[in-house]
């Protein structure tokens, strides 16, 4: 290759790569609107930072993060659902095939845009704020409901989201379902007769061991099952990483984790091999309760069946 | 010294022949125009070519009497059109930094991180987000790495320099110790932050133009312009200083301030590239040596061609960026270092051809 055909061949290579790749992008196909009863538009709500915004069509809708949703799949709107951020994996069969528009708080405006949506929900945890901006300058609505980390989030953000995406009435009716269920569930705790503590383990790998603590999103459940969260007990706040040590002085009875870390480490078995865990009464025990990512830490629509699974996997004596 | 100075002038040594500095010059803006346009007009959303020209030309005062759809204008001029701006300011500005480096520290291997600006950029943005200072206010993010990288850069100066002088070797180890003691505090920041501080820090330090607004283009122009302005001010001098030290200064170069000068104004420009799009490997050091396999290695043409062809690249890379896997993106740092990882192993490659390696 002669020195001046090899200095032009990259960028040419280069050129003719990007301008392939570019066409290849795929035109976001229009989606049937939903079968169900008609939301009432417009709908008015106050967004989280106080300012009003109308909501005049949901017939393109844009979850940014997947508790919400969760929670506009519930609200039976799925069918005008266009794209979800990759946190989204529940309903399973439904968010699957749809477009991906990154992680809730890496997200690309001209990527949403692409799908046309006409109104994009999310709680402050999407981002960064910069592409909230674009998407507002853009002209499409954009409705940010506070982010709620107690057990009641499940039904407030349907009641939030119902009121606007124009299904007020059935945003009601179902966080009441959703309360009716916490409760219920908070009346099976009062048959428990064990406190036992409970480590909330993230997993990701064997090199990645961290321990949740307060506004973990699993501790105001480990609570409300009747259970004593051992990293609120040493004071973390979040998620911390944990050395073998402090979790065998910690004496955990239970270890909570995460259905993906556990699978991450191996199984159960390969969790058991951790450094410090078969030192604990969890260990010993074999103690190991894992849920799915956003059942457990989601605190969405099914917050009252995650309550009432945590029960019995923190208290055998319930059955 | 010695394998410096063969870095200086192994292009020369091949049996190619040399491109003419004007046509390169010029290719680099044909090619620069012409990532511009691909960049704005290409898309995730789909933007008919016309509908682009009577958009831009619009915002320019001239209206073509064509109807366009606001939320296109929205996504053209709000979105896409200081997206490639920011991209080619930023390609230029680490490209152009990377040459005059290469040039002041005599060192292939030199790039717009050798001075500490990168790390101490980084550690500006990752104590930003942990410390929760990013949603302050807009911009605080940029700010905060744009202050840490400069100071980086001078405290690298100020420890390395003795007696009113900087020797090169000294200011090159002087470097990598302050980076490796700032990447020691991002380390500890890294193991306090929780997941969702983690991500970002993740995020960031892959690199991404997806913050460009006006107002940031605005920010970063003026210290790019510096930067490039000092760089190209300096290319006798550093053509002079490649034949060693004590040459230059033999031949009426005051070796010391042009150093310092450089330092100063390329530590400018790379901290506010670093500040507006992240950290992104590879641009700074491959695109001098590219330009010098084509012409050669005199730094007045190696600094303007880079600087020309630094703002190609980066708009073509982020144009794969934001396209490839729409309407997700791929991290800009990721596209770079995948088109550059394997340019530089093929130089060294055609390098040990042509006279058994670099050194």
């Amino acid at each position: 290759m002669s020195r001046r055909a090899a200095a032009l061949a990259l960028p040419a290579a280069f050129a003719v790569a990007t301008a392939l790749l570019a066409t290849s992008v795929p035109a976001a196909t229009p989606k049937r609107p939903a079968a169900e009863p008609a939301p009432v538009l417009p709908a008015r709500v106050v967004d989280e930072d106080g300012k009003t915004v109308v909501v005049r069509d949901v017939s393109r809708i844009v979850p940014l993060n997947g508790d919400i949703a969760e929670t506009v799949f519930t609200l039976g709107l799925g069918a005008n659902v266009v794209g979800v951020d990759v946190s989204a994996t529940y309903p399973a069969k439904r968010v699957g095939p749809l477009p991906k528009i990154g992680y809730q708080r890496t997200l690309s405006a001209e990527g949403i845009l692409s799908l046309r949506p006409t109104v994009v929900i999310g709680t402050p945890l999407a981002g960064p704020p910069t592409v909230l901006e674009q998407l507002r300058t853009a002209g499409v609505t954009v409705v940010i409901i506070p982010e709620f980390k107690d057990l009641d989030a499940g039904a407030r953000k349907l009641r939030r989201v119902g009121r606007a995406l124009g299904v007020p009435g059935r945003g009601e009716r179902l966080a009441r379902q959703v309360e009716g269920q916490v409760a219920l569930a908070r009346r099976e705790v009062g048959r428990t007769s064990s406190k036992p503590k409970v480590a909330f383990l993230y997993l990701r790998g064997a090199q990645v061991q961290m321990i949740g603590g307060r506004d973990s999103g699993a501790d105001a459940l480990i609570e409300a099952a009747g259970g004593q969260d051992v990293g609120k007990g040493l004071g973390i706040q979040g998620f911390r990483s944990l050395t073998a040590e402090s979790l065998v002085a910690a004496q955990p009875d239970v270890i909570l984790a995460l259905t993906a870390g556990v699978e991450s480490v191996g199984g159960v078995d390969g969790l058991l091999r951790l450094p410090g865990v078969a030192q604990t009464p969890a260990g010993k025990n074999r103690r190991i309760v894992h849920y799915d990512d956003l059942l457990l830490l989601g605190l969405g629509p099914r917050t009252g069946r995650a309550l009432r699974l945590l029960i019995r996997g923190l208290h055998p004596e319930v059955r | 010294m010695a394998s410096t100075l063969r870095f200086a002038s192994g292009a020369r040594s091949g049996t190619g022949r040399l491109l003419r500095p004007v046509p390169l010059l010029a290719g680099l803006l044909a090619l620069l125009a012409g990532a511009v346009l691909l960049g704005v007009g290409i898309g995730a959303v789909r933007i008919p070519p016309g509908d682009v020209l009577a958009i831009l030309l619009r915002h320019a005062g001239v209206d073509l009497g064509v109807d366009v759809d606001p939320q296109q204008d929205a996504i053209l001029w709000a979105i896409r059109l200081p997206r490639v701006v920011l991209g080619a300011l930023v390609g230029a500005a680490l490209a152009v930094c990377g040459a005059a480096l290469q040039g002041v520290f005599r060192n292939p291997l030199a790039d717009p991180g050798i001075i500490g600006v990168s790390t101490g950029a980084s550690l500006g943005a990752v104590v930003a987000i942990v410390l929760g200072l990013s949603g302050a206010f807009f911009g605080a993010l940029q700010l905060c790495a744009f202050a840490c990288g400069v100071l980086a850069a001078l405290v690298v100066y100020g420890l390395a320099r003795h007696d009113g002088r900087t020797e090169v070797v000294t200011l090159l180890l002087t470097g990598v110790a302050v980076t490796a003691l700032v990447g020691a505090a991002v380390g500890f920041l890294i193991a306090r932050a929780d997941d969702e501080e983690l991500r970002d820090v993740v995020f960031w330090s892959l690199g991404s133009l997806g913050g460009a607004t006006w107002p940031l283009v605005a920010a970063t122009a003026p210290f790019v312009a510096v930067g490039v302005a000092a760089a190209l001010r300096h290319t006798r001098e550093l053509d002079l200083m490649a034949l060693g030290e004590r040459e230059a200064a033999h031949l009426g170069v005051d070796t010391e301030r042009v150093r310092l000068r450089l330092v100063i104004a390329l530590s400018l420009a790379t901290g506010a590239a670093v500040a507006a799009a992240g950290v992104l490997a590879f641009v700074g050091l491959v695109v001098p040596h590219l330009v010098r396999l084509a012409v050669g290695p005199a730094n007045r043409i190696v600094v303007p061609a880079s600087c020309i062809g630094g703002a190609a690249l980066l708009v073509l890379a982020d144009l794969v960026a934001r396209t490839s896997v729409a309407p997700t993106e791929l991290p800009l740092g990721v596209v770079t270092s995948l088109v550059g990882g394997p340019f530089f192993l093929w130089l060294l490659w055609r390098t040990r051809e042509a006279h058994g390696g670099w050194a």
